[in-house]
């Protein structure tokens, strides 16, 4: 898989955040929160890359950052070789055509003064001036029967939907201008379960049809497995893991990876009480002040002094590979040490 | 007798758009120490009825029915009763901590003011026993802690001191409102351990209500599914998810993705859920059904009970739906996820169109919206 080209090269992303409050002096010293702490993967052209994470873990950070919404460095280079990090709007353009984003709150995301007709045919009239308007209609309409909305709702306003019509509305904005790219920024969280598999069903026909690559944010780890070709696990701004999405499933190697995992309540009673979950020690750590070392070392069952030390580097083979010093699933004696660990800190100090 | 029972519970709204029903005949009892989930998704009532129990419905709301707490009836009873039993019997948590909890006091204060005001605990002696129950909870350093503000805290924790503060006067019920939804998953775990561990440490039954079913499946002995204001099925938990006698049930499972298990499509259930301004005539998921007969619109088909303890109220046959659906697999996706376009079911089926109309309708009948205005 790592012949072709890519379509999406990303190397060392970091966003950092300057974090002033109210009352600081101009001379006080900048207060700085890395929210993405240099990523590194490609995306082929076609694929789906699942990225999950818990809340806090720069998932969504990462994204913005990818089409420019968030201030980053390191380099994000597209199929033509342009960096994408750091690109003046002007030469932006060009890309964001390419680059389209579906976003969570599907109403929020819909201006509620524009009619349904108005909202998808924005990036086509944008990206495409030249375009007649009868052209843009026709093209509204055939990209709303696609998503299943009836192209006769053509003149009506978002608060007239259901979320999950709402969705449907987000998705072919995104996709009216036929991008090569869509960026999901946990497009189904907000919706109930049965709305939310019409829209994971009509994502991956979509992309099966039109060929789409996907960047598919979500902290619901079945959601993801289930869309997903490879899966990039994400904890307080770093790669836990990237694999996959078998692979990972399957025979998780990092220790977060497997809590995450063994934390997921499944519909089926005799598999959840039978099930051991792997607790976590502790809170996630402020972003403010990270561990040194592998940033997971504070709350993780096999810590040991090296994680301290040195941060590990995203090593194995290219279709499985893992951030840990001491990668391999966790023994029945550290999953019991985690437990007791976790009784002991919840003890008063 | 059952400690907590409610029978034929209806709570209606007067809205600007009508009166909204949302719970139609509920019944349900709750035995000492055992734990019900109630599931559902957004509107089906599951929250209301809650509410309902609690005397804590908003104004335009309005109950019938009958709830008892230990053979008391406590629906619409006078706040000092109401306020007795929220104090004595039955506790609520909710699921967004931070609205649920005074941004302003301490959270000794706010954890002391319920001692206080119930017990007529001293202050110091309130605060003391709050501090024992964050312990409780497994709120590391709970001393120091007990002195923090709301936001000080995270998510995971602040639904924890939600918990302490709802055990504080040891309630028999708890009533848990999608106490995880907020969380994440990991956290969710926790919580949910510490609800479990809570409940055999203080003997006390629970009401836990959300919409994941995999919470369910972990932690209830019993389960009602709710849809459209109505009980669907209830039934122990194991016979519910190996043998789902609804087609919503039914059609709620195949629409979970799973960790442990692969699968290629999701099987969604199409369209969405009725608008509850307009109550279906019949079965609040006909319009959804893959079963759907000609009955199923015209009156709600009774819960009757098939098994001890299980019942179901569906029309069509047990073992039709136990079958599985034939031609659900088949139907293309964009013909089964339309989300049914009012207008269209106007114009095949007038009788429908008074009490099947979905989502967009909340925003006005169908008619005032020309189609192509300009």
């Amino acid at each position: 898989m790592t012949n072709a080209k890519p379509l999406l090269d990303v190397r060392d992303l970091r966003v950092t955040f300057n974090i002033r409050r109210e009352g600081d002096m101009p001379w006080t010293p900048p207060r700085m929160l890395q929210a993405v702490g240099g990523v590194d993967f490609t995306l082929q052209p076609g694929e789906t890359l699942g990225i999950v994470g818990e809340s806090g873990s720069g998932k969504s950070t990462l994204a913005r950052a990818l089409i420019g919404l968030a201030p980053a460095t390191g380099t994000a280079n597209w199929q033509d070789g342009t960096n994408l990090i750091g690109l003046s709007p002007r030469r932006m353009m060009k890309y964001r055509n390419d680059i389209q984003m579906v976003f969570q709150d599907p109403l929020a995301s819909l201006n509620p003064r524009m009619t349904v007709g108005q909202i998808i045919a924005e990036p086509l009239v944008t990206h495409h001036p030249g375009l007649k308007r009868d052209e843009v209609k026709t093209r509204v309409k055939q990209m709303m029967e696609r998503v299943g909305l009836l192209p006769n709702q053509i003149n009506r306003y978002p608060h007239e939907f259901s979320g999950g019509q709402c969705q449907r509305i987000g998705i072919a904005r995104a996709l009216i201008v036929e991008p090569k790219l869509v960026i999901c920024d946990e497009p189904v969280s907000a919706l109930d379960v049965s709305i939310q598999a019409q829209v994971i069903n009509l994502l991956a026909d979509l992309q099966r049809d039109l060929g789409l690559a996907l960047i598919f944010i979500a902290h619901d780890l079945s959601v993801v497995k289930h869309i997903s070709d490879r899966v990039l696990v994400m904890y307080l701004g770093k790669v836990m893991e990237l694999a996959q999405a078998e692979s990972l499933y399957a025979d998780p190697q990092h220790p977060y990876t497997q809590a995450l995992l063994s934390a997921v309540p499944v519909p089926d009673p005799e598999l959840e009480r039978a099930k051991t979950i792997i607790p976590l020690a502790g809170e996630l750590p402020s972003p403010m002040a990270p561990p040194s070392g592998c940033v997971f070392r504070t709350r993780c069952p096999r810590a040991q002094s090296a994680c301290a030390a040195t941060v590990p580097e995203l090593l194995g083979t290219p279709a499985h590979l893992t951030a840990c010093h001491f990668p391999g699933p966790l023994t029945p004696e550290e999953i019991a040490r985690a437990t007791s660990l976790e009784t002991r800190v919840a003890e008063p100090a | 007798m059952a400690l907590l029972d409610v029978k034929d519970l209806n709570v209606t709204f007067s809205t600007n758009d009508g009166e909204v029903h949302a719970v139609n005949g509920i019944n349900l009892s709750l035995e000492r120490g055992e734990t019900l989930g109630i599931v559902g998704e957004s509107g089906s009532g599951k929250s209301q009825l809650s509410f309902a129990i609690m005397g804590l419905l908003a104004k335009n709301g309005r109950a019938t029915g009958s709830v008892t707490f230990d053979g008391q009836e406590i629906l619409n009873a006078k706040p000092k009763v109401l306020n007795q039993i929220r104090a004595e019997n039955i506790a609520m948590i909710f699921q967004d901590p931070m609205t649920s909890l005074n941004p302003y006091m301490r959270v000794s204060d706010q954890m002391a003011e319920v001692l206080t005001l119930h017990h007529g605990l001293s202050k110091s002696a309130a605060v003391a026993e709050s501090v024992r129950m964050l312990d409780a909870v497994r709120i590391p350093d709970a001393k120091g802690r007990a002195r923090l503000y709301p936001h000080e805290f995270s998510g995971g924790m602040r639904q924890r001191v939600m918990i302490a503060m709802a055990l504080l006067c040891k309630p028999d019920v708890l009533i848990a409102d999608e106490p995880t939804t907020a969380l994440d998953v990991t956290v969710q775990a926790q919580i949910m351990k510490l609800l479990d561990d809570l409940q055999s440490e203080f003997g006390m039954a629970m009401i836990l209500i959300t919409h994941d079913l995999g919470v369910v499946a972990g932690s209830c002995e019993r389960v009602m599914v709710m849809y459209g204001g109505r009980v669907m099925e209830r039934a122990p938990t194991d016979p519910l998810f190996a043998d789902p006698t609804h087609p919503y049930t039914q059609g709620l499972l195949a629409a979970i993705p799973r960790v442990d298990q692969k699968g290629d499509k999701l099987s969604a259930i199409p369209g969405s859920p009725p608008n509850m301004s307009r109550p279906p005539a019949g079965c609040p998921f006909a319009p959804r059904c893959d079963y759907v007969m000609d009955i199923c619109v015209t009156a709600p088909p009774p819960l009757e009970g098939f098994a001890p303890g299980r019942d179901r109220a569906c029309y069509a046959a047990i073992d039709v739906v136990r079958a599985g659906p034939t031609h659900h697999e088949d139907l293309p996706m964009e013909a089964a996820a339309d989300e049914m376009d009012e207008q269209d079911i106007g114009e095949t089926d007038p009788q429908i169109s008074e009490g099947l109309v979905v989502g967009p309708a909340s925003a006005g009948t169908p008619q005032e919206l020309p189609d192509d205005k300009r």
